[in-house]
């Protein structure tokens, strides 16, 4: 079982808590009218199926209900690191070299 | 196949001679949703400072407060405090937003108590139960249905469950303090 810290409580705890909500940092457009079909589908299938650390959404579902972001390496499982929703997305490089 | 009476009468519910498990009377719940800086407002109108950190605790009276999320808590008083307690946060609701909703029926509540009664909710809670201090709480799963552990002791605790879950919850822990008891009196060493 994956343990994963939540920002949130400050605590690290068994996935089974949580629930996987897709990739992050990705913005609703402001104007979907103005869109071409073909932007509008990137925007809502369109992903980066990342092979290595990937930017992605979790929620602590059983706990404090909140979504907060993660970086996860998709080929080791590993957590890199876990920040608050809204917090900006984090240096790569920095965090690969802390990982090492 | 279910352990509880239809109408939920409170009282024992399994006992393994080293953990019981006991329904809860009825009890006045309430969840509070408020932003962080309506904190000091809303204490003052609870009576109750609210917990500002995720699993802590604060009571007086009749009025627990359990802080479950950055914004959220949740609220036990007794039946006959609730309209006071309703009637106190709507007074204050134009100085602080929040919502507060009645679930006293959508919950029922067990003890779980004996010094067997952290490893009878191993059976179904990934957290380590270690890590929640005595008079903490936290919202967690007890084999896959959400609850709020309240840990009121060492060898105490309290778990809050929708009552839809309840039988499967309760069926669950009768089962483990049937297997309890069966290693107690030694029936297990017996098994092939
Ligand atoms: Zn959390």
């Amino acid at each position: 079982m994956l343990l994963v810290h939540c920002p949130y409580c400050e605590e690290t705890l068994p996935e089974l808590e949580f629930a996987y909500a897709g990739e992050a940092h990705i913005a609703r457009p402001a104007e979907p009218s103005a869109m071409s079909d073909e932007e509008w589908r990137d925007y809502l299938f369109i992903r980066s199926n990342a092979r290595g650390p990937h930017f992605e959404r979790w929620r602590h579902l059983h706990g404090c209900g909140r979504f907060f972001n993660a970086v996860r390496d998709t080929v080791t499982d590993r957590f890199l690191i876990t920040y608050k929703a809204g917090e900006p997305r984090p240096d790569l490089s920095s965090l690969k070299e802390a990982a090492e | 196949m279910t352990a509880l009476t239809p109408d939920f009468t409170p009282g024992p519910l399994a006992e393994s001679g080293a953990v019981s498990v006991s329904l809860l009377a009825p009890t006045g719940r309430f969840s509070l949703r408020a932003r962080a800086t309506d904190m000091p407002v809303l204490s003052k109108a609870v009576g109750v400072d609210l917990p500002a950190k995720i699993g802590a605790r604060a009571n007086i009276g009749t009025v627990e407060i359990l802080c479950l999320g950055p914004d959220e808590w949740h609220v036990l008083v007794a039946e006959t405090d609730a309209p006071r307690l309703v009637e106190r946060c709507a007074s204050v609701y134009a100085d602080a937003p929040h919502s507060l909703t009645d679930i006293s029926d959508r919950e029922v509540s067990v003890r779980i108590e004996g010094p067997e009664a952290a490893e009878l909710l191993t059976l179904g809670c990934p957290r380590d139960l270690d890590r929640i201090a005595e008079g903490e709480g936290r919202r967690t799963l007890m084999d896959g249905a959400t609850v709020v552990l309240w840990r009121d002791g060492k060898d105490s605790f309290r778990l809050d469950m929708w009552r839809s879950f309840a039988p499967h919850v309760v069926a669950l822990l009768e089962t483990g303090c049937a297997e309890l008891a069966a290693e107690q009196s030694g029936l297990a060493n017996r098994r092939p």
